[in-house]
């Protein structure tokens, strides 16, 4: 078990980039805290699984240093490392049985014939594979396999962190809660680093302590999921987590004023100095964007709602632009005509995409 | 799900039956027309029975004996082959590159010796092997060693075997390639990450994933070896004695050279059962240790 730190860690397909672009994860600096479970999430080619293979050795990054406690291992092949992988895709053994597949990389590792036979014991017990231990591990269901998969890390009693790139993708929806908690089980009962790697926002916010949201080569935000829901550091963040995603509204400052095409919407906080010539934005997630009857407030047509049970979720239509929010349960909505009323505390203001903190206004309570 | 029950389905396979008894089953009726009797000329024939059957399956008879030497002879060769080509096939796939501009180049070059025609490849080795004008059996002469593969018998089997080496062994190592080149690369990085060696890499992951195309470059070969004719017929004629006379070359002197189409058509449907129920043999026992691996 180890913190690994990242330091000014970039990697770009080509060995020698001549541009930012051709990097395919930006430069950055992290560190991932002994026993903490985090979570990689992004869309599909924004750098994720790259970064974890850089973590476990199985690409070397272009730049910078990675360090497990202190131990610079940058250069250093994965089999020197530590590190347990699961892949999206299982990866067993076909002619071995289960037993042999989980004492494979100990067997590899010279350890003594009876040591083995105990941390396989012991590990099978905790996946919950002692009853298939002596069958052929081909003959398993996909999540079975995958739980190989992560044994086959587990038994390993020196790992540094156990990395996850998309393992649940090819299980069966039923399955995957219950291989999910498996893994918050494991995580509690080793007190092991987990760095899961996912495109689901589900999966990352149930799993992890702490969630790392990458786009496009850059790590966007890293925070807890609460972090995450409430405070987006940048655009994407709020686009991609949360469902429907956050409103992002182009507008125009003064003070603690914003206007968006022109009507005004009060702001919690002051924003005085906003960086000139910069894309400003307006960010608002519906869960705080209230619909009324026509009144005071942005004045909306309603395109749709949508009840989801739990809530209703209108999509309305401001100024030619996109929106949705929420439709409180006193509010009957009758024709196109409504209004949308923001609260100020969990709006937004973005430079160029990224999350702009105010001043507190004066006097204000 | 309903099973849809029509009878007009048959109406699609009738085309491939018909073509299947004209290509195949008619003109071998017409062998086993002449496997149980017996002709003496201008078009006259006689009722043998299995007359020609018990004759050749008797080690003690003339013809049988002949036939049981061709036979084992025959085996031996596969044999031999098999146990050369399946291990280097395997090795040169290892070898060949996974990507980059390699691949084409490799494979090109590997698949050369695969359209050469059969008795161009017996006359290129004709040529090479010998003693006075080729470049392989100068060589071997001028280094002292005793090779004439028209005299010796073990050069002349020396001879043969490099020749179908050299001519198949890329077939076995194109097919094994085909198999290594369908292992995702998750498998690889699993193994590095377990700190497998080399060899628990190719035992635990490359041979087992080769498994379905290594029963279909065995059965091809060991069929094709079994059946092989032009190529020591072109080279060797059978020869020196009857030392190379592999079954197929027997065949054909017994029913042109001698002119004996009873006996040559009871020999060639021993021959065809025999290679059916070995091929019968090998798939059985390929498509159990198939279903084994079905998940329950």
């Amino acid at each position: 078990m180890a913190k690994i730190v990242l330091e000014k860690l970039a990697d770009a397909y080509n060995a020698q980039p001549r541009s930012e672009r051709e990097f395919a994860v930006k430069e950055l600096d992290m560190t991932w805290e002994q026993g903490g479970a985090y979570a990689l999430l992004g869309p599909s080619g924004c750098g994720k699984t790259t970064l974890l293979n850089i973590i476990s050795g199985l690409v070397t990054a272009t730049r910078g240093r990675v360090l497990f406690d202190q131990r610079d291992v940058t250069l250093l092949p994965t089999e020197a490392r530590n590190i347990a992988q699961v892949f999206q895709f299982p990866v067993v053994y076909d002619t071995l049985t289960v037993g042999e597949n989980l004492a494979f990389p100990l067997r590899n590792r010279k350890v003594p014939r009876d040591a083995i036979k105990a941390r396989v014991a012991e590990i099978a017990r905790l996946l919950d594979l002692s009853a298939v231990l002596d069958r052929k591990a081909r003959n398993l269901t996909a999540d079975s396999k995958q739980k190989i998969s992560l044994g086959r890390g587990l038994v390993r009693a020196d790992v540094a962190a156990i990395l996850l790139d998309e393992p649940l993708t090819v299980i069966d929806p039923h399955l995957k809660w219950r291989l999910r908690s498996t893994l918050k089980d494991i995580h509690r009962r080793l007190n092991a680093t987990m760095i899961y790697v996912t495109h689901d926002q589900t999966e990352a916010l149930t799993f992890a302590d702490k969630v790392v949201v990458m786009h496009d080569g850059y790590v966007v935000q890293t925070g807890t999921p609460e972090e995450l829901f409430n405070r987006p550091a940048h655009t994407f963040v709020g686009h991609f987590i949360g469902s429907p995603g956050m409103n992002v509204l182009p507008c125009t400052i003064e003070g603690a004023t914003a206007r968006i095409d022109g009507v005004p919407v009060a702001l919690a906080r002051a924003y005085p100095v906003l960086p000139a010539g910069a894309r400003i934005e307006l960010g608002v997630r519906p869960e705080f964007a209230t619909l009324r009857a026509r009144g005071a407030g942005l004045p909306v047509r309603v395109r749709r709602v949508d009840d989801l049970g739990r809530v209703r979720i209108a999509r309305v239509e401001l100024m030619g632009r996109a929106l949705a929010a929420t439709v409180p349960d006193s509010v009957e909505v009758g024709g196109e005509e409504a209004s949308l009323v923001f609260d100020p505390a969990c709006v937004h203001v973005y430079a160029d995409g990224h999350l702009v903190s105010g001043e507190a206004i004066a006097g204000a309570r | 799900m309903n099973k849809i029950q029509d009878q007009r389905a048959w109406l699609l396979v009738l085309p491939v039956f018909a073509l299947v008894a004209f290509s195949a089953v008619i003109p071998l009726m017409t062998v086993v027309n002449y496997s149980v009797q017996d002709t003496f000329g201008n078009n006259q024939f006689f009722w043998n029975g299995i007359g020609w059957y018990q004759e050749l399956l008797d080690p003690k008879s003339q013809l049988g004996e002949r036939f049981f030497d061709a036979l084992w002879r025959t085996l031996l060769f596969s044999a031999i082959i098999l146990l050369i080509e399946i291990p280097l096939g395997i090795g040169v796939a290892l070898c060949m590159p996974r990507d980059g501009i390699g691949v084409a180049f490799s494979l090109v070059i590997m698949a050369l010796p695969l359209l050469i025609p059969w008795n161009v490849v017996g006359t290129i080795w004709q040529i090479f092997a010998r003693t006075d004008i080729g470049l392989f059996g100068y060589a071997l002469s001028r280094l002292g060693l005793d090779y004439n593969y028209t005299l010796g018998i073990l050069s002349a089997w020396i001879t043969i075997i490099i020749m179908d080496v050299w001519h198949w062994t890329s077939l076995i190592a194109l097919l094994c390639y085909a198999g290594l080149k369908s292992i995702p690369d998750a498998y690889y990085q699993a193994a590095r990450i377990d700190g497998a060696s080399r060899w628990a890499v190719f035992t635990t992951i490359q041979l087992p994933k080769m498994r379905r195309v290594l029963a279909i470059a065995i059965l091809l070969r060991f069929m094709d070896s079994f059946m092989i004719y032009t190529e020591p017929f072109v080279l060797t004629g059978g020869g020196p004695g009857n030392a190379t006379t592999f079954l197929s070359i027997d065949l054909v002197k017994l029913a042109l050279g001698q002119f004996d189409l009873g006996k040559a058509a009871a020999m060639s449907i021993v021959y065809t059962l025999i290679i059916l129920a070995l091929c019968w043999v090998f798939w059985t026992v390929a498509t159990t240790s198939e279903a084994e691996r079905r998940p329950t």
